[in-house]
């Protein structure tokens, strides 16, 4: 009954200052904002209160322990909902923003649906949402199988769960309200970072405490990358967000660093956010689920010592290769370019070691439409960093800097290489978390595949056009030694590659539509009758954490 | 599970390294030699770049590279070659006289041409890039001038600029509001607007139009001519063509009738160089509606700077 009480307090309480600090709030933003986490705070305390069994509290019976000869994967169940809702949410933004850049009038005249501010919320939707649900989720899964232990603090990690998707509700609602500190994938005010610096130092720490309860002797290759990736954002996210706010009681704030310096840190940031974030934690679940399904050994353990090493030292120097040509010192971007081309065979590491794991198991490229994810990711991820490194080059970064070439770059990346490799381990996740026999469809798999890989080669080649021409004209010159093109002569002639770039998002989005059906019906228990596909079988006897046997 | 688990896998004939994880093992492939020598060769080639350029970072300034490069001097000598490439057409251009310049066709095309490429830059966001204006901003492509088509009085607009209140040689006129400060009522502004469309043959003669008439003549004539043929000393447009700025239809003539209009340009002459001044007026000139500067004028001109020249 104590505990009961100190709970409901405890939430009484944080409802209370949330409601202090609305009503005290310098900017309406700011007031929304502590709205939404008094709601938050007011729903916890109603599940609180509502889900206590009062009964069992009444007689002084101890809640049942979970069973300690599983897996515990609630949060990872919720975490693959929450990635395919978010993930869906994400590419619908993506879409419609990218239907603006050809239809102006779909800014809807409001300030609200404006580009600028929902440019931030698509971005964040799909790397942070999306992506750091599909992370958190999988590395909560594959820790517990390769550590064969449950997770260290179960508790924690439910707060990791839920603490994550307040943040990006604050995030999200704040983009929408011009709450923003201006700093590219870092846009959210001082106060949601700090709630963010809480939530990933919990998930450092469930880790962290699973790694080390883990009854294997050696660290997998996947919890190395997982490792490195929570470790590495943890001190991102603190340097990029130093800030000074202008109130305890208002979103804005203002950078710790000023002029060149704020730059640097934050490319520093925004270019280890896509090695942190987008390539070293997935190619941990690359480690994990590529041998799984493809029922093979990794290629190359020595590969994957070496690979990772070099990766994760080089990764981090590669940032001023995004300010190519600036204020930025010249032996700074130097430095930026030589880290970044050092870094193609590091990155082609992991590309070899996933293809190359189908060895002995090529025909299931063939049969096994999961597998085929997997491959048409590793492909992209393996054209994705080879040509960052390519435009890391200063001559190439002056032709493609500032154009269409670098968004075409980053999607080809996302699309190809995160979004394909998170929708195959969706695929073998659902039905053993949800313990049925097989997806609903793996003929459905098949057509989002399908989808998916016309709508991204549709979007990278309308945009490497677009990009290359935009920079073409830009620098052309006629004979008479005068600039040839009028900007807005440019922005016109990119019209036609726009909309053939949200042709490739909408089919994108509509691959992500038969997910949810898919998932959906997998979960609702249904089975597709259709002519079989190659299926990788679920052991469920050999999915249990070793238990230690009291001594006789 | 401490056992040594190493066996040869049968696909591959590789050994396995001996750990097991969930059922997941590792081969102990050899690194692929391409994969490493690759790797050693960017390395290699990164030593090398370091040293030829800018590159580590000592106590006050950092290494500046065998090759002595820099991204400014690069930008610098660039910049300087073209300045060299076009420095003869630009010093000939200021130094030859507007009135002479269409003499000169080749000149003359290089102006147009620089001009073409000035006027995408600065000049594009209000009058288009076919130059052809929108509501408020003057279509350059046709002959209706407001305040005059020929070289020398293009070159003095863009150098003054139009309605520049804090620039005594800017071309300024200002017509009355005449709705908003009451010199006419509003039925007598639809007289007016009646007449206005009748020069224009919008309209047909009606009692309106007779009675706009005769407030024409005491109102506007002053500025606009007796014969609404407007004048170029002011910028008072010619009321009897079928082009205007603000539109000739009934509620945008109310509106410039009872508000006036104020239509401002920049002074160019505060921001652009006097070469590229004279090769916006040239290319401006070029698009279709350039006038002769007037022949009396340079005729007299003439002779006086040849009497100047056998005096001398």
């Amino acid at each position: 009954m104590n505990n009961l009480l100190v709970k409901t307090g405890g939430w009484l309480v944080l409802v209370f200052l949330a409601f202090i600090a609305m009503v005290l709030a310098v900017d309406a933003g700011f007031a929304v904002h502590m709205g939404i986490i008094m709601s938050a705070c007011l729903i916890g305390l109603w599940v609180t209160v509502s889900k206590a069994d009062y009964a069992a509290i009444g007689r002084g019976i101890l809640k049942a322990l979970a069973d300690p000869g599983k897996y515990d994967d609630d949060p990872v169940r919720w975490g693959i909902i929450a990635t395919i809702f978010w993930g869906i949410a994400g590419f619908a933004v993506g879409l419609y923003i990218a239907l603006q850049l050809v239809f102006p009038a779909l800014n809807l005249g409001l300030e609200y649906t404006t580009f600028g501010r929902l440019r931030p919320l698509h971005t964040s939707a799909v790397i942070f949402a999306f992506g750091g649900n599909a992370l958190i989720a999988t590395s909560f899964y594959v820790v517990q199988r390769t550590c064969r232990a449950r997770l260290a603090f179960p508790r924690l990690a439910r707060f990791v769960f839920w603490g994550y998707q307040l943040f990006i509700v604050l995030a999200a609602t704040g983009y929408l309200l011009g709450i923003t500190q201006s700093r590219e994938y870092a846009e959210p005010e001082w106060y949601v970072d700090l709630w963010l610096t809480i939530v990933w130092i919990v998930y450092a720490v469930v880790f962290i405490g699973t790694l080390i309860k883990r009854t294997e002797p050696h660290i997998y290759v996947a919890n190395w990358f997982y490792l490195s990736f929570i470790l590495t954002i943890a001190m991102l996210h603190v340097v990029n967000g130093l800030t000074v706010p202008v109130s305890l009681l208002g979103a804005k704030s203002y950078s710790a660093f000023s002029g060149v310096q704020d730059a640097l840190t934050q490319w520093w940031y925004g270019h280890n956010a896509v090695a942190f974030f987008l390539t070293v934690p997935f190619l941990a679940m690359m480690y994990y689920f590529v041998p799984k399904q493809a029922e093979r050994p990794i290629y190359s353990y020595r590969l994957s010592i070496i690979h990772f090493w070099s990766l994760i030292f080089l990764y981090i120097w590669a940032g001023p290769h995004h300010l190519h040509y600036t204020a930025l010192p010249d032996w700074a971007q130097t430095l930026g370019m030589v880290f970044s081309i050092v870094l193609w065979m590091p990155s082609w590491g992991g590309m070899i070691n996933g293809l190359m794991t189908l060895n002995g198991a090529w025909d299931k490229i063939r049969t096994d439409p999961i597998i085929r994810m997997m491959v048409l990711a590793l492909a992209f991820y393996g054209m994705a960093t080879f040509e960052g490194p390519m435009l890391s080059i200063k001559a190439v970064n002056s032709l493609s800097h500032y154009t269409e070439w670098t968004i075409g770059h980053v999607h080809a990346g996302a699309l190809g290489w995160n979004g394909m490799i998170t929708f195959a381990a969706i695929y073998y996740l659902v039905p053993r978390l949800w313990d049925k026999q097989r997806l609903y469809s793996l003929r459905m798999v098949n057509w989002h595949f399908w989808l998916a890989t016309i709508g991204i080669v549709l979007y990278a080649a309308a945009l490497w056009v677009a990009g290359i021409m935009q920079g073409l004209m830009w620098r052309e010159y006629g004979d008479d030694g005068y600039l040839v093109y009028a900007f807005s002569e440019v922005v016109s002639a990119m019209e036609p590659l726009y909309l053939i770039r949200a042709a490739g998002g909408l089919m994108y989005l509509a691959g992500g539509a038969v997910m949810v059906y898919n998932v959906w019906m997998t979960i609702a228990g249904h089975e597709r009758a259709e002519k079989p596909m190659t299926e990788t079988p679920h052991n469920v006897e050999a999915d249990r954490p070793i238990v230690a046997e009291p001594a006789e | 599970m401490m056992t040594n688990k190493k066996r040869i896998d049968e696909p591959t004939g590789t050994e396995t390294v001996g750990h097991e994880w969930d059922g997941i093992e590792e081969l102990d492939t050899p690194m692929p030699r391409w994969w490493l020598w690759t790797l050693y060769a960017t390395i290699v080639w990164a030593i090398g770049y370091v040293i030829l350029y800018p590159a580590w970072p000592m106590v006050h300034s950092a290494t500046e590279g065998v090759l002595g490069w820099t991204s400014r001097g690069q930008l610098e000598q660039q910049m300087a070659a073209r300045q060299m490439e076009l420095e003869p057409i630009r010093q000939a251009l200021v130094s030859t006289d507007m009135r002479t310049l269409e003499g000169n066709p080749e000149l003359m095309q290089q102006a147009i041409e620089g001009g073409r490429s000035a006027f995408k830059v600065h000049c594009v966001q209000c009058h288009g890039f076919g130059a052809a204006g929108s509501k408020g901003y003057p279509n350059l492509n046709d002959d209706d001038w407001l305040w005059g088509g020929d070289l020398e009085t293009i070159e003095y607009t863009l150098t003054h600029g139009i309605r520049n209140p804090d620039h005594d040689q800017t071309r300024f006129s200002q017509m009355p509001s005449f709705g908003r400060d009451g010199i006419l009522q509003s039925n007598e502004i639809q007289d007016l607007v009646s007449y206005v469309r009748l020069l224009s043959g919008r309209e047909k003669n009606s009692a309106a139009s007779t009675r706009g008439a005769a407030l024409f003549e005491a109102n506007c004539a002053v500025c606009h001519g007796a014969d609404g043929t407007g004048d170029r000393t002011q910028g008072a447009p010619n009321l009897t063509d079928a082009i205007s700025l603000y539109g000739l239809d009934r509620t945008s003539l109310t509106d410039t009738i009872t508000n006036a209009r104020f239509g401002v340009m920049p002074r160019w002459g505060q921001r652009l160089d006097p070469a590229t001044i004279r090769m916006l007026a040239a290319y401006v000139h070029s698009l279709g509606g350039g006038e002769k500067i007037p022949v009396a004028e340079t005729a007299a001109e003439a002779k006086a700077e040849s009497g100047d020249n056998e005096q001398s």
